[in-house]
Order: C-alpha cells, then sequence, then structure tokens
C-alpha cells in the first residue's frame, strides 16, 4: 500500500538478470519471426538465383519481382475483391445482429434469456466440423436463381456470409451483452418510462455507448473472417469465387515450382491482416481478451 | 404479438434449470411499459439472431446426429437408409485413420498444454513487469497469431521443404538420398506440423495470460515482497492462485483449439499419412471423391461429444458464476 515504495521497486532493477532476461526475449523473438523472416527473404529472390545457389546463400540481388508477379499472374486483386464481399457485409451484420440479442438478454428480464444465451455461447465453441456435412447439403438444396452466381447458397458469398455470422454471432453475443450488462440500469429504465421505444433504447442510448466493444470485436472479427480457411474450402468450389486464403491454396498448388513465387504470395495474403493489427492493435487485443477475463 | 406470445410460452415450458432466484435487472413491472409494438421490436431483434444461429448451427448439428446412423450417398433423399449403429461399428474397428486420427488429437492438446502455454505464461509474466522494448517483443510473439493458419502452413512449408527449406539447408540434408522428409516421413510429419503450431498458440497464451496479470491486485504482490518472498514464491504462492480464471479459460482454449485444428494439415499435406486428424476425416468425407455421408457424420458425432463433454461443464460454472455475481 505504501506508494513510496513502487517507484523504489522499479528503480532497482537486478542489472545482470535484467541483461539475461532480454538476451532470451531478443533470441526468442528472433526465433519467432524467423520462419517469417525467411519466407521474405525467399521472396525477394529470383528462382532461377536460389535453384542454382542454394536458399542459404549471399543474394546476388533483392527484387520485389516476385510480389509483382504473384499480384498479376494470380488475378489476387479478385481474390481481395472476393473476401471484401464476404468479410464486409459479414462483420456489419454479425455486430448488428448479435448486439440486438445481447440488448435482449442483458436488458430485459426475460426467462429464456439465460437459456438464449447459453445457445449462442455453446454454438460458437463447437468446431466447425461438427456441423459441416449437413451444412454442405443444405446449401446444397437452397435453390437461389439469380440472387447468387452458382443459382445456390453454395458455392456463393452469400453463403458464406450467412455461416459466418450464424457462427461468430455467439461470441459476440456473449461479449457484447456482459457489457451491456454493466451499463447502468437507470439509464434505459428513465427511458422507457418517459415513453421511448425500444428500438430508441437500443439504437440511440445502448450502442453509442457499447462503442469500445463494438470496435473491439470489429478489429477480431474482421482478422477472423479475413483469414478463413475452412468454410471457404469446402462451401465454394469453383475457384473464380475462392476468398484470398483459399485462392492461395490454389495458386500453390499451380506454382508449386516456384517456390519463391508461392512465398511472395503468401505474404501478400497475410498483408491486410498485419495493417489492420497495426493500426488498430490495442482493439485487436482488447477483443481476445473482452470474452476470457470473465470466464 | 405473436412472437412474444411463442416466447413467452417457451419461457414457461423451458425455465433454466435453478433460475429460481432471479438477479432483478428491469424490475419486472417495466415490462407493462412495453407497447405491443416494443414487444414486436424485441422479438424481431432476438429472433431473427437466434433462427439464424439455430438453424446454421444448432440444427445442423443435431441433423449430424441423425445422419450418423444412415447411409446416404447425398443423392436424393431416398437414398437415405438407417443402418443403426453401423458407422460407428466400422469407424471404431474397421478404418485404419480413425484411432490414429484420435490419438493424433490427444497428442495435439498435450502439446499444445505442455509447450506453448507454459511459455505463453512465462513470457506474459516477463513482459507484464514493464521492461523496455515489451511492446516490440509481445508484438514479435503476436505476429503469427494476427496472419491466418493457412499462410502461415505456406510459410512452414518454406522452412520444412526437402531441398530448398531452411532447416535442411542448415543441417545440410538437401542432398538427394540424404534428405529429411519432414512433411512427407509419416513419423515426422506430426511434429513437425505442432512446432508449427505451437508458434502460433504461444502468442495467444501470452495474451491471454497478460490480460489476466493485468487483473492481479498488485497490492497482493506488494505484501509478499515485503514479506521478503522472492520473485518465484511471489509467483507460486501469490500471483499463480489469482490466474485461476484464465487458466480455465487456456484450458477450454486449448482443448477446443485442439479439436478444430485443420487449417494447418490441410495445407501441409491434407492430412496423409502420419497427420490424420478428426476434422480432417470428416472434411475428407465431403470434398474427396467418396460422399459417405453417414460415415462423415458419425466422426462428426465422435467430435460433437468430445467437445460437448468440454464445453457444457465450462459452461455451466462460467454461467453460474455469473449469476451469482
Amino acid at each position: 500500500m505504501s506508494t513510496p515504495a513502487l517507484p523504489l521497486k522499479q528503480r532497482t532493477p537486478v542489472r545482470p538478470a535484467r541483461i539475461l532476461l532480454h538476451t532470451f526475449l531478443i533470441v526468442t523473438s528472433l526465433a519467432w519471426l524467423a520462419p517469417l523472416l525467411w519466407a521474405l527473404f525467399a521472396a525477394l529472390r529470383p528462382y532461377s538465383e536460389t535453384s542454382e545457389k542454394g536458399y542459404v546463400s549471399w543474394p546476388d540481388k533483392l527484387s520485389l519481382d516476385n510480389f509483382t508477379n504473384a499480384f498479376t499472374q494470380s488475378d489476387m486483386t479478385h481474390y481481395f475483391g472476393n473476401t471484401l464481399l464476404i468479410a464486409v457485409p459479414a462483420v456489419l451484420l454479425t455486430l448488428f445482429l448479435s448486439s440486438c440479442v445481447a440488448f435482449y438478454v442483458s436488458r430485459f428480464d426475460f426467462r429464456v434469456n439465460l437459456f438464449l444465451l447459453l445457445v449462442f455461447t455453446a454454438g460458437n465453441l463447437l468446431p466447425q466440423q461438427v456441423i459441416i456435412t449437413p451444412l454442405y447439403r443444405l446449401y446444397l438444396l437452397v435453390d437461389l436463381p439469380g440472387i447468387t452466381m452458382s443459382g445456390k447458397l453454395y458455392d456463393s458469398a452469400l453463403g458464406l456470409v450467412l455461416i459466418h455470422v450464424a457462427f461468430q454471432s455467439g461470441f459476440c453475443a456473449f461479449v457484447l451483452s456482459n457489457y451491456m450488462r454493466s451499463l447502468p440500469h437507470e439509464l434505459t429504465e428513465a427511458a422507457l418510462v418517459d415513453g421511448a421505444s425500444v428500438w430508441r433504447l437500443y439504437w440511440q442510448i445502448v450502442l453509442p455507448l457499447c462503442k469500445p466493444a463494438m470496435a473491439a470485436l470489429a478489429t477480431l472479427l474482421s482478422i477472423w473472417i479475413y483469414n478463413d480457411f475452412f468454410w471457404a474450402i469446402v462451401l465454394i468450389s469453383t475457384g473464380e469465387n475462392m476468398p484470398i486464403t483459399s485462392a492461395l491454396n490454389n495458386l500453390s498448388g499451380q506454382y508449386f515450382t516456384d517456390p519463391n513465387l508461392v512465398a511472395a504470395g503468401a505474404l501478400l495474403t497475410a498483408i491486410p491482416t498485419l495493417i489492420v493489427y497495426f493500426a488498430l492493435q490495442r482493439q485487436f487485443v482488447s477483443g481476445l481478451t473482452l470474452g476470457a477475463n470473465k470466464g | 404479438m405473436t412472437i412474444d406470445v411463442t416466447k413467452t410460452r417457451e419461457a414457461a415450458t423451458v425455465p433454466p434449470p435453478g433460475n429460481a432466484s432471479p438477479k432483478k435487472r428491469v424490475p419486472q413491472g417495466h415490462r407493462r411499459l412495453l407497447t405491443r409494438r416494443d414487444r414486436l421490436t424485441l422479438g424481431l431483434m432476438a429472433g431473427v439472431p437466434t433462427i439464424l444461429h439455430v438453424t446454421l448451427v444448432w440444427v445442423t448439428a443435431l441433423a449430424s446426429i441423425a445422419l450418423a446412423f444412415t447411409t446416404w450417398d447425398g443423392i436424393g433423399f431416398d437414398s437415405i437408409k438407417w443402418v443403426g449403429l453401423d458407422n460407428f461399428k466400422e469407424l471404431f474397428t474397421n478404418n485404419p485413420q480413425f484411432w490414429p486420427a484420435v490419438q493424433h488429437n490427444v497428442i495435439w492438446f498435450v502439446v499444445l498444454i505442455l509447450i506453448p502455454t507454459p511459455l505463453g505464461l512465462f513470457l506474459a509474466v516477463q513482459l507484464d513487469k514493464n521492461i523496455r522494448f515489451s511492446r516490440v517483443y509481445q508484438t514479435a510473439y503476436f505476429l503469427p497469431v494476427v496472419v491466418s493458419l493457412a499462410v502461415t502452413g505456406f510459410v512452414w512449408q518454406l522452412v520444412y521443404n526437402p531441398d530448398t527449406g531452411l532447416i535442411n539447408s542448415i543441417i545440410g540434408a538437401n542432398k538427394p538420398g540424404h534428405y529429411i522428409d519432414w512433411i512427407g516421413d509419416p513419423h515426422l510429419n506430426l511434429w513437425a506440423i505442432l512446432v508449427a503450431a505451437c508458434w502460433r498458440h504461444t502468442g495467444y497464451m501470452m495474451i491471454l495470460y497478460l490480460a489476466g496479470l493485468k487483473g492481479v491486485d498488485p497490492s497482493l504482490r506488494e505484501a509478499s515482497s515485503l514479506d521478503g518472498a522472492n520473485e518465484w514464491q511471489t509467483f507460486k504462492n501469490v500471483v499463480f492462485p489469482t490466474l485461476r480464471p484464465t487458466n480455465t479459460v487456456v484450458l477450454v482454449v486449448t482443448i477446443i483449439e485442439a479439436l478444430r485444428a485443420f487449417d494447418l494439415v490441410f495445407v501441409f499435406n491434407k492430412g496423409a499419412q502420419g497427420t490424420e486428424l478428426l476434422s480432417i476425416l470428416v472434411t475428407n468425407n465431403i470434398i474427396g471423391e467418396s460422399s459417405r455421408i453417414g460415415y462423415g457424420s458419425a466422426i462428426a458425432v465422435v467430435l460433437l461429444v468430445i467437445s460437448l463433454a468440454v464445453i457444457i461443464p465450462y459452461l455451466i460454472s462460467t454461467f453460474r458464476k455469473e449469476r451469482s455475481a
């Protein structure tokens, strides 16, 4: 409790131990970056050079050729576009729908609340493979002529959006309901007595207060949905319709003889997530721990 | 209005167990303040997301259970035939990939809990000391969590590639005939993939523990060091016990991750020899040539049962705590 003890403790680090600790942290963090740096190194060199001199060799010249080639030859903009088409609606819809559920279960005293929240939370914890077989069949069954390119829910961006929303809203509903529960009750009670509609309570009072949690979840969801591989691999069959991560899988099959090009493609694919992470680091990390702290 | 009626009826028939002492949120009387329109709005707000979630997640999970007792080639509904426990019998006794897959899922969990978890905890404890460059280190460990598992798979292939990979090039095992085939050798490939999985899991665990450590009351630590405890004693007797909620989350997250493991293996070798996993077996039954839906569902049911055995106790304890909080 004594305040002077605190700065004192911080000012007297045990020197040799600190140096040892920093050495350890530097070595391990370099080891952690090594695979990514190795991929970068390979991607910066032409295949002809590495095949001749071996991969562990001094580079003659480094160039961005592999990156430009991967970008143009494989039509990456198209696949990035596919991903945007899936991720943007999926993130927005997930946030909207899960905040609705969270509002319902956290601000009102219905008896289904706990059960409803359990259903959502448990659903998100299931491994995706548990539901994929019937889902795949269901997607093949649903005809949507004229609405999707494939005429079905299967092999369409819409299908991926729906499953992302359904699956991720479990986690978001749980997090947001915890968040909304911590808002003072007087806030909505008073408005309700004054005759405000339920929708106004949600849209004008509760939702604006949830901005920090929503921002954190939005960051997290964008990265998760962008990174999705499984749903896209199973529910999309046409290469043209694939989002970027699963398209990369095709690309590597096509260019497997040139690992340097594949490395460049893989790194290009990772760039958007890295940008989001570095720009919104705080939101991302707090999002990850929003659900975890509660447990 | 109709939506609301069904909601309240549902409430009457399915009371959550032990909900007899509800903590008051909005007092009961306020429900009377809700107009007809409000009730409709509320019904839609809860109804639409619930229908979407329940249809795509829970109804399909139940359908998996039902299909597990049938055989179906997927062409037309009339080819669905009830076969009782046959799928499971065949799975348990006659599938050369099933038990290895179960074993690999278990190994996956054991490795994740024994290596990256303590390492993540250790790193979190160090970085929590407010040392210099803490942010930089944190970013380095955490970067693999941000990059997708599929991309991670490609990156690690560059490391493991027999003739061009980093490891073989360094240890000189990249000459034909002297290869160490990290990806192809069924005795090695699972471990090679697990290294990549650990690489990623460590950062995740570190962040969870960092968040947990922020919640530890600093006065506890101070009191402990005033009592003359050294760093290790303080950690063991004071800090670690307060991390209990985080440990529970870490355990659940790790089990679920081990059951969900898919992307890395799929990118590496599609779960061929040596890297079979339950998730891969399910998927192979769908996107492979053979469309054995009942059989694939039976594997999914095994996965479902294991996951529920973890999820249910976890949720019960979480929600119990929340209600009493």
